[in-house]
């Protein structure tokens, strides 16, 4: 334990340490050392508008994931266990998948304007399709075994889904809903850079436009860190419900 | 009832009987007129080659399969389906690896509705009569294998049936675990006044551990023989391997079907 918290210390200095000494060098005018973006970091903490950035940032995404989730696990659901609605609703879903997003914004734009329901549905185009595809492709390969035990022991369809096909897709949803995480972050900047600059996208354009370089990768920084602990949160959901699947992750 | 049994006037009542069963997979013919009675507080394997049809058979008494025609009684009942009279042992365990021991072994009670204190009761009675008192909290991926194949047992008994349906359970087991299962096996066939239908393709573990031994052969499948060990189940467990009646079943058995393997 105290080798591999060595090791991730280790891992920060080097990556630290290179951006560091690549913005002395500079490689660019335009990047910063990164005591210089934490110092940043710092005063728009402290000056509260990075919390600000923050609220505004999180409420498409968080909406968007929470939608996410419980839709494309209950369709995932639906896919992986009916034939006739895997053939229906999949190709939608490998069809957003591939979608290239920002070709499709100026369409969302023009349909629910540039609020809020536009953002939501950027995160949800974002996160949604690998959900959907990890938990079907996982309740369709549940263990034959498994059900035939549950059908044995005469749990019925009910007990089946909910105690033995739910949990040994649990793994491959949970890694659905790690992706689809990442990919709604990805998604939320996307709509604030593209759609309209408010919070953390706000930020970034706006830094960028004054030159204030530190602040920009500061905001940058941040959202990296956050969806990290985003990701963290999620394994520890996994991990206090699934106990006895989970055998450790590169995060630990 | 076929072989030599048919005068053996000391065989209890069939628990289970399979009737004529027959069953396809499309074109392959997997079972053709099976008959065959399982004597109820007896343990009966099926032996023989692989392909034989011997899990569709034991699969088909669990009523997770259908035959395509024929049928089975359990007691006098026809099995349409599984039921509370039997419970089955899997060949890969199939424990829940997100579940603890404790909640495997009270699986089975979980899905019939039994109270979680009252499961868990029950289910740590068993826990210790199979030798795994201590193990509770702990999950199957720390276990070896004979170690979950005794939470797989547990399982099976704690829902209390009549009739244990076991699926090779030792074939995944190293040897050692294998001799001290079936040692144990015999025990709990003396002890528990249930029915065992035991799948095998060891022929000196169906001689050792059976009342009734039915060989079964491919192509098309069928019961060839059915063999009744007389004087064994009154030996002691250490003395079984040395006894010259079964040294002579182990060898005809393996004379009848040694032309069966590739």
């Amino acid at each position: 334990m105290s080798r591999s918290l060595f090791l991730k210390l280790l891992s920060g200095i080097i990556v630290f340490g290179a951006w560091e000494i690549a913005g002395r060098i500079p490689v660019s005018y335009a990047f910063p050392t990164f005591f210089e973006s934490m110092a940043a970091l710092g005063v728009m903490t402290i000056d509260g508008s990075l919390l600000e950035a923050y609220v505004d940032t999180l409420r498409p995404l968080v909406i968007g994931l929470l939608i996410s989730a419980f839709i494309g696990i209950a369709l995932g659901l639906w896919v992986g266990l009916t034939r006739w609605f895997d053939w229906l609703v999949s190709p939608i879903f490998i069809v957003m998948q591939a979608a290239p997003l920002a070709a499709l914004i100026p369409l969302l734009v023009m349909v629910y304007g540039i609020g809020l329901t536009s953002k939501v549905f950027v995160v949800c185009i974002m996160a949604m399709p690998v959900i959907v595809l990890n938990t079907a492709g996982a309740v369709r390969n549940t263990p034959t075994n498994l059900k035939e035990m549950g059908y044995s022991f005469l749990g019925n369809e009910r007990d089946i889904i909910l105690k033995i096909v739910v949990p040994a897709a649990s793994p491959i949803i949970f890694s659905g809903l790690r992706l689809g995480t990442s990919a709604g972050f990805i998604g939320a900047i996307l709509s604030e850079l593209k759609i309209t600059p408010t919070g953390i996208g706000d930020i970034i354009t706006y830094s960028r436009s004054i030159a204030d370089y530190p602040s920009m990768y500061a905001a940058i920084f941040s959202i990296m860190v956050l969806a990290v602990l985003f990701l963290n949160l999620l394994e520890r959901i996994e991990r206090y419900l699934f106990a006895g699947n989970v055998r450790g992750y590169a995060t630990d | 009832m076929r072989g030599d049994a048919g005068a053996d006037a000391t065989v209890p009542a069939a628990a289970v009987s399979a009737r004529n069963v027959s069953k396809n997979y499309g074109e392959v013919e997997a079972l053709r007129d099976l008959s065959l009675d399982f004597p109820r507080g007896q343990l009966t394997s099926l032996l023989g080659p692989s392909g034989c049809g011997k899990t569709t058979l034991l699969k088909i008494i669990a009523g997770l399969l259908e035959p395509t025609a024929g049928e089975v009684e359990v007691n006098g009942r026809p099995v349409t389906g599984p039921g509370p009279d039997r419970s089955f042992v899997f060949q890969d365990f199939a424990l829940l690896p997100w579940a603890s021991v404790l909640r495997n072994v009270a699986f089975g009670l979980e899905l019939r509705g039994v109270a979680m204190s009252e499961r868990e009761a029950i289910a740590e009675k068993y826990i210790r009569n199979v030798g795994l008192a201590g193990f509770e909290k702990s999950y199957p991926h720390e276990l070896s294998g004979g170690m979950r194949q005794r939470v797989g047992l547990a399982r099976a008994l704690a829902v209390d049936s009549e009739v244990l349906l076991m699926d090779e359970p030792f074939s995944a087991v190293d040897e050692q675990t294998r001799r001290k299962f079936q040692e144990d096996l015999l025990g709990l066939v003396a002890g528990e006044n249930k029915t065992f239908l035991f799948v095998t393709h060891s022929i000196e573990e169906a001689v050792y551990v059976s009342d009734q031994v039915a060989i079964l052969l491919p192509r098309p499948s069928r019961v060839s023989e059915v063999i009744r060990p007389r004087g064994l189940r009154t030996k002691n467990v250490d003395d079984i391997r040395r006894d010259p009646e079964y040294l002579d079943i182990v060898d005809r058995i393996w004379a009848s079907l040694r032309s069966y393997v590739e």
